[in-house]
């Protein structure tokens, strides 16, 4: 991970001062609450059902195990003993009070974790693939340049009073596993046809009311120009970003009312107008960044090693093994995913006592670090094969080895009508039912990977569009409803759901969720056709029929 | 249980109360018939009219100190006891409906 | 109103003269763009400064043609959550070499003085007597600042270069 320099820590400390200041004038009355509002959203802390929420930054997915425990200390020390891992690679915290809020970034602030921008009409958390830097085929380090685009953007002080909120994501794998293609810039880093680091650059995307999925704006920006790119594209949507409307506001309706063309014109315009060389992004500037990144020093490894050939004889480590476990860019190590989805728990909690036991194991196997995923899963990046065995016994002692990694109860959920404000139905539920539908093993593996999303209203935190089976939670006279998509996905093919019928009350969902996935086992061309690849050959008919047949 | 934060227009359907989150600490508040906030909804003034309503509303958003993100909330009122209206205002008062983390036994209760 | 300037409470030399009002004869004047446009040459000829409000939902460039004459620009922020005078704040200073007084008006609070300096304002309408007082302590808050803008403040990664080059140099 990225070390925090004398830098670094002095802007954290000083936004940790700022803000103390402010919740002190808040309680005070110097400042209204329609004064102080967006202060605190640019510290990540919203207004919930039950309390305040809190939520914090994990740059790019990346935390050492020192500031793991930094989180398990906040959440036991000003929460309630949980942290929920989001589909931003960012954490939670469900009960905080405005009053310990300076005192718990303080905290954080120590290991160099902040909240900085974690909500707000500024930038929010960049986000990548949680196996950057260990991927097998990856380009270079997409965290290297995440990290330039965090610094750039932070307390920016032309954009932070977007018309709304602003997400970045970068990929640099052929499988984009960072969902770019729903983000509002989307960054491919690749190599053009002269060797030259760059970046594919999209727009527009965006889920919600209106999704969409983003754009080629430009196929390449070379690595040096990407700040003044991005800066050129931010300038125009500050400047003709709908300031009228908040379901109208976002960067990707201004892309959709002037049309791709349009639009990168006028980026272009004003881009070739930046006469600075203050943006440019020279060798010496990346090598700094880089320095400051922790690569281990892997051993040669053997990839067989005694330890896991006496462990297959195990068949429940040989099943975790063979789902949470993918290869690693160095022979002999494995990088390991670390399941939030145990049966009939909410998706993507973790306790305290989790986290802090986490952290210990990575210190053991992985190096000291850790990763978040935007699938609401954690992973140790650097785990030696032969450790494998003695890391499943640790982790499935802590209720961490579900072995569902990508499959049918890997469920994706926002925190729905049980915390969120904003929500019209639960989803939390949902999910828990649906993992107890799915418990079987060998049934989920039997049907493959297979990923659901649930939202509990059109804001779509939960992604729902792009789950190949989507949930999204309605309010009908009173009571939940939900509608189902199907045939969505979120990768380098990136397509919305189709709805497959009308909303089905909250009693049901399971039930049609379990006649989605006997439809596709029945119609499916071999057992190698994922879910997905089947609704695309077929359409939603033959599923629609079988799920509405009776109802 | 659209969201209430997206209210334009006061209407009542039946007794309502003014609820909100309590500033310092976000807890769940409801407003009482002697100007003051109360934790309890046993205590909450009860409005039956839109301009009772708006005049209580009205009354305790000018408490910008006190609470945050104040709004009217169905309530049902059987033998003089006071239940919540709706199941997110069911979700506000008792907390959520789901187990936490059954493996490590949190309770549930807000 | 209390106006800030060079991190104090100052006197505003501006009239601010409603767009159905006379000029004054000599003076300082502090006109809309509407009333500004209307009749450029009336305003820029009189004795005594001049100073247009820009609206932040036009192009400053209708008003660069006009830029050598004028004392004061003052850009709008309608509420504190409307950024759009931050890019028009910048372009003015650091595209259009803007060297006048650059004015921040309308909701203008203190938590956004540190933002409005590093994009080129120099002078600030400040809504609450209580924040102007506190300009100088507040424009403390910062020291350290990741991006470039045109207020010259190093940024973090020039800093960190300086240290790279001084320390290889061995310095």
């Amino acid at each position: 991970m990225y070390a925090y320099d004398e830098i670094d820590r002095t802007l954290v400390n000083e936004r940790v001062a700022e803000f103390r200041d402010q919740v002190k004038r808040r309680l005070s009355g110097e400042l209204t609450e329609d004064e102080f509002k967006m202060l605190r959203l640019q510290n990540g802390v919203y207004l919930q059902l039950h309390a305040y929420m809190f939520r914090v930054a994990i740059p790019y997915g990346t935390l050492s195990s020192r500031q793991l425990r930094a989180l398990a200390h906040v959440a036991r020390r000003y929460d309630r003993g949980y942290g929920h891992f989001t589909t931003r690679q960012n954490i939670q915290f469900n009960w905080i009070k405005l009053k310990d809020l300076p005192d718990a970034l303080s905290d954080l602030a120590e290991v160099g974790i902040h909240a900085m921008q974690t909500s707000g009409n500024n930038t929010r958390n960049v986000t990548s693939d949680q196996w950057a830097g260990v991927a097998p085929g990856e380009i270079e380090d997409p965290r290297i340049w995440a990290e330039l685009m965090r610094q750039y953007t932070t307390l920016h002080p032309e954009f932070s009073f977007l018309p709304r909120k602003f997400k970045i994501a970068i990929t640099a794998s052929a499988h984009d596993r960072a969902a770019i293609k729903i983000h509002d810039v989307g960054l491919r880093l690749h190599k053009n046809a002269d060797g030259e680091t760059g970046f594919e650059v999209l727009v527009g995307g965006g889920l919600g009311r209106t999704p969409f999925i983003a754009k080629t704006i430009k196929p390449f920006v070379a690595g040096r120009d990407i700040l003044s790119y991005l800066e050129a594209i931010m300038r125009v949507y500050n400047q003709y970003g709908r300031r009228d409307n908040i379901y109208k506001a976002r960067i990707k309706i201004l892309v959709h009312e002037l049309g791709i063309e349009k639009f990168a014109v006028e980026v272009d315009e004003e881009w070739q107008q930046m006469k600075s060389d203050a943006l440019v992004i020279d060798d010496d500037v990346v090598e700094d960044i880089r320095s400051r990144f922790f690569y281990p020093a892997y051993e040669k490894l053997p990839h067989n090693p005694e330890e896991l050939k006496k462990a297959a004889q195990d068949q429940k480590f040989e099943a975790w093994r063979k789902n949470s476990t993918f290869a690693h860019k160095a022979p002999g190590y494995a990088i390991v995913t670390i399941s939030l989805k145990p049966v009939g728990a909410p998706p993507g909690d973790a306790t305290a006592e989790q986290m802090d036991a986490l952290a210990d194991l990575a210190d053991k196997y992985s190096f000291g670090e850790i990763r978040v995923g935007h699938e609401q899963n954690l992973a140790l990046p650097h785990v030696a094969r032969r450790d494998l065995p003695a890391l499943w016994k640790a982790l499935d002692r802590l209720g961490l080895a579900t072995p569902n990694v990508n499959l049918v109860s890997d469920i994706i959920a926002c925190p729905g009508l049980d915390y969120c404000s904003l929500a019209n139905a639960r989803s939390i539920p949902i999910a828990q039912e649906l993992t107890r539908r799915f418990a079987n093993h060998d049934t989920a593996n039997l049907i493959g990977r297979l990923h659901i999303n649930i939202s509990g209203c059109i804001n779509a935190c939960g992604h729902h569009h792009v789950g190949h089976i989507g949930i999204l939670g309605v309010e009908k006279n009173g009571e939940e409803f939900y509608q189902i998509t199907i045939g969505g996905r979120a990768d380098e093919s990136a397509e919305l759901g189709a709805l497959i019928g009308p909303a089905v009350p909250y009693g049901e969902v399971a039930d049609v969720v379990e006649d989605i996935v006997e439809a596709y086992l029945a119609l499916r061309a071999s057992p190698d056709e994922l879910f997905v690849d089947t609704v695309k050959r077929l359409g939603v008919e033959p599923f629609r029929e079988r799920v509405y047949a009776t109802r | 249980m659209t969201s209430p934060l997206e209210q334009k227009k006061i209407k009542i359907t039946g007794p309502s109360v003014v609820t909100a989150n309590r500033t310092v600490d976000g807890a769940v508040i409801y407003r009482t018939a002697q100007k003051d906030w109360s934790t309890d909804l046993a205590h909450a003034a009860i409005v039956r009219a839109a301009d009772e309503a708006r005049t209580l509303l009205a009354e305790s958003v000018a408490d910008d100190v006190g609470a945050v993100g104040a709004y009217i909330a169905p309530v049902e009122v059987t033998n003089g006891k006071i239940a919540p209206g709706n199941l997110r205002e069911q979700i506000r008062r008792s907390g959520v409906t789901i187990n936490l983390l059954p493996a490590i036994g949190l309770p549930v209760q807000a | 109103m209390p106006l800030v300037k060079g991190g104090q409470i100052v006197a505003d030399l501006f009239a601010h003269v409603a767009d159905d009002a006379e000029l004054p004869a000599d003076g300082a004047v502090l006109v809309t763009a509407k009333r500004f446009l209307q009749d450029p040459e009336a305003i820029l000829r009189r004795p005594g400064k001049a100073g247009v409000i820009w609206p932040n939902s036009r192009d400053v460039d209708d008003l660069v043609p006009y830029l050598e004459r004028l004392a004061v620009v003052a850009l709008v922020f309608p509420t504190f959550r409307d950024g759009r005078a931050y890019s028009q704040a910048r372009l003015l200073r650091e595209r259009f070499a803007w060297r006048g007084e650059l004015r921040a008006t309308g909701q203008v609070l203190r938590d956004q003085f540190v933002f409005m300096l590093r994009a080129g304002f120099d002078a600030f309408e400040v809504k609450k007597p209580g924040d102007a007082e506190a300009f100088a302590q507040t424009v403390k808050r910062y020291s350290v600042f990741y991006q470039p803008t045109g207020d010259g403040r190093i940024t973090a990664l020039h800093r960190r270069m300086q240290l790279r080059h001084s320390e290889s140099a061995g310095l």
